[in-house]
């Protein structure tokens, strides 16, 4: 196996069941294995392209603009109080 | 008549004409998605008081003799990874299931100003992860022509509904072959714009690098006058491209005599089905009848690019996805000891297997030790795949192929391997990670009556030039007429 899937798992921040990781370990295995097939080129000197269309920064003026309307990004939130997204304690 | 059989332009002709109203076009789709929805499952959501009030505005407005675009009436729909102001949108995941935008993606605000009329929101693979649309978190949608078979994906509601005449056109999105590939599958055209060409505000993000919105319509004509309704630069999605778009409909022309067509042998392998082979071939003879000139061409680093785009689409997803964590918007699980254990289990419960499959392949192959020999080696690939496009655009104007290597293949047929399926898209991916357009038009049906759908794909911003070419196969051709019976 390439793949240590507990910490990828982790890392992705999603629990897995006992089953799905035996699932997933198979299948991105095999997905893995097909992946190979790009070391059969060479790569070297050759530039990495990141989008298809040439972009370059893109800059406007810096001229203050409404914002999205706090109360209904609020709204969308799962738990919310006093104008903040509330979560479980994370300072102990 | 039955209206919901007709095309945006009869339509428009009939509205101006003032021999219908868009009442009585609005009211003859929500009758046929009623008699037909509980076979295709295209729909998740209908709106069905907001299009009647729409409708009812545009009428208005003929009465008073004011002047109407193009698609001012009419009765369209949307794949649900569109956000829509006040209206829920999805993506077919439960960790969306009851998230409602407060804004409209710039597509919908566009198609909004031209007066179009919105019946509701469609089905799709789960945040655009698949070809079938097996992978909504909600309904399988059937294919109109066999409801045994898949619609393709990850647009599937979008071509499913058009197929089946419960829209007049659609919105879909094309990340690696999912306005194309379903199109095929539903025997309707679909077109993959240049990347840029189409403002993704308010597209809910999966490969940021690779999405593309584009329309499903059930002609050539209906897709130039949806182009020319959603191009253009949007200064709120900054990969969007600053550069005129032209009147798309100035390229209905028929006369294609001169233009040369290149053949990729790649996209003809051996195994290839034979319908298939056998219907595309067909079209090139056609084509050459027309006074088109026929080149067969290489472009060697085809046999990559399924490995390359499940590298890049799984990276760009998994950190795209990593938004949703239970804090802003979206499902949250309800017992969690710590904040830690909230994103694992929100995560786990809201995401559907494909996206789980899809986020941990991504991030495995971005973590530390693994990216050079995964990540880059894709995105040098990818510049080799570009390179192949761009040299065989300076010996022709077009590229020809099948949109998919087979028809609509059985639901479930493919669920279980990950990989199988992924090869659906072998003819698509390569548009993708160059960035080029490319669009799907129906050009034959197998023997059990399935559609196969050709392929063309065409220099960057040349959709003009795509438009032309499937404009003169449509009319020497009679597949687009033919309808699925769903009685």
């Amino acid at each position: 196996m390439r793949m240590d899937i507990e910490k990828v798992a982790r890392l992705a921040r999603i629990k897995l069941t006992e089953e799905e990781k035996v699932i997933f370990g198979n299948q991105l295995e095999q997905v893995l294995t097909y992946m190979e097939q790009l070391n059969r080129l060479d790569t070297q000197g050759i530039e990495p392209t990141s989008h298809a269309i040439p972009i370059f920064n893109v800059f406007r003026e810096d001229e203050v603009r409404p914002s999205m309307p706090r109360e209904e990004v609020l709204g969308l939130a799962p738990s919310q109080e006093d104008g903040h997204f509330k979560v479980p304690r994370i300072i102990e | 008549m039955d209206l919901s059989r007709l095309t945006i332009h009869e339509l428009h002709e009939l509205l101006m004409k003032k021999e219908v109203t868009s009442r009585e076009i609005t009211e003859a789709l929500f009758r046929r998605i009623k008699e037909v929805d509980r076979k295709t499952q295209a729909y998740l959501l209908l709106t069905e008081e907001e299009a009647f009030l729409q409708a009812e505005r545009i009428d208005e407005k003929i009465r008073h003799g004011e002047e109407i675009g193009d698609l001012a009436g009419i009765p369209i729909a949307l794949k649900d990874i569109l956000c829509t102001k006040g209206i829920r949108t999805t993506c077919a995941s439960k960790i969306l299931a009851n998230y409602v935008p407060f804004y409209d993606a710039t597509v919908v605000q566009k198609l909004k100003g031209e007066g179009a009329v919105f019946l509701g929101k469609l089905n799709m693979d789960e945040f655009a992860m698949g070809s079938s649309t097996e992978n909504s978190g909600f309904q399988i949608t059937r294919n109109p022509w066999n409801l045994t078979r898949i619609p393709g994906g990850s647009s599937g509601g979008s071509a499913a509904a058009v197929a089946a005449d419960e829209c007049i056109a659609a919105l879909g999105t094309d990340t690696g072959g999912s306005i194309r590939q379903p199109a095929s599958c539903c025997g309707v055209v679909g077109m993959k714009p240049t990347y840029g060409r189409v403002s993704r505000y308010g597209l809910v993000a999966f490969a940021s690098s690779l999405d593309q919105i584009g329309p499903i319509t059930k002609d050539v004509t209906d897709c130039a006058i949806m182009m020319n309704a959603i191009s253009g630069y949007d200064p709120l999605d900054s990969t969007s491209v600053p550069r005129e778009v032209p009147d798309y409909k100035q390229f209905l022309i028929q006369d294609i005599r001169g233009i040369r067509i290149g053949i990729p042998k790649e996209y003809f392998i051996e195994g290839m089905d034979p319908e298939v082979e056998k219907a595309v071939r067909e079209a090139i003879e056609l084509y050459r009848s027309l006074g088109a000139e026929i080149e067969e061409l290489s472009l060697p680093h085809t046999e990559y690019a399924v490995a390359v785009y499940y590298i890049i689409c799984t990276a760009e997803a998994s950190s795209n996805l990593a938004r949703y964590d239970g804090v802003k918007y979206g499902l949250r699980c309800k017992e969690y000891e710590d904040l830690l254990e909230m994103y694992m289990l929100t995560r786990a419960q809201g995401f559907g297997q494909e996206v789980k499959r899809r986020i941990l392949l991504g991030t495995y192959v971005l973590s530390a030790g693994y990216y050079e020999a995964y990540y880059r080696k894709a995105s040098q690939v990818r510049t080799l795949i570009r390179s192949d496009f761009e040299e065989a655009f300076r010996k022709v104007d077009v590229i020809l192929s099948p949109t998919a290597p087979t028809p609509a293949f059985r639901i479930g047929e493919k669920v279980n391997d990950p990989l199988q399926m992924y090869l659906s898209d072998i003819h698509t991916i390569p548009v993708n990670l160059a960035g080029i357009p490319a669009i799907s038009i129906p050009c034959g049906f197998s023997q059990e009556g399935l559609p196969i759908g050709l392929q063309l794909m065409g220099r960057h911003f040349d959709e003009g030039m795509l438009l032309r070419v499937a404009y003169a196969f449509e009319k020497n051709t009679e597949f687009h007429l033919k309808k699925p019976d769903l009685a």
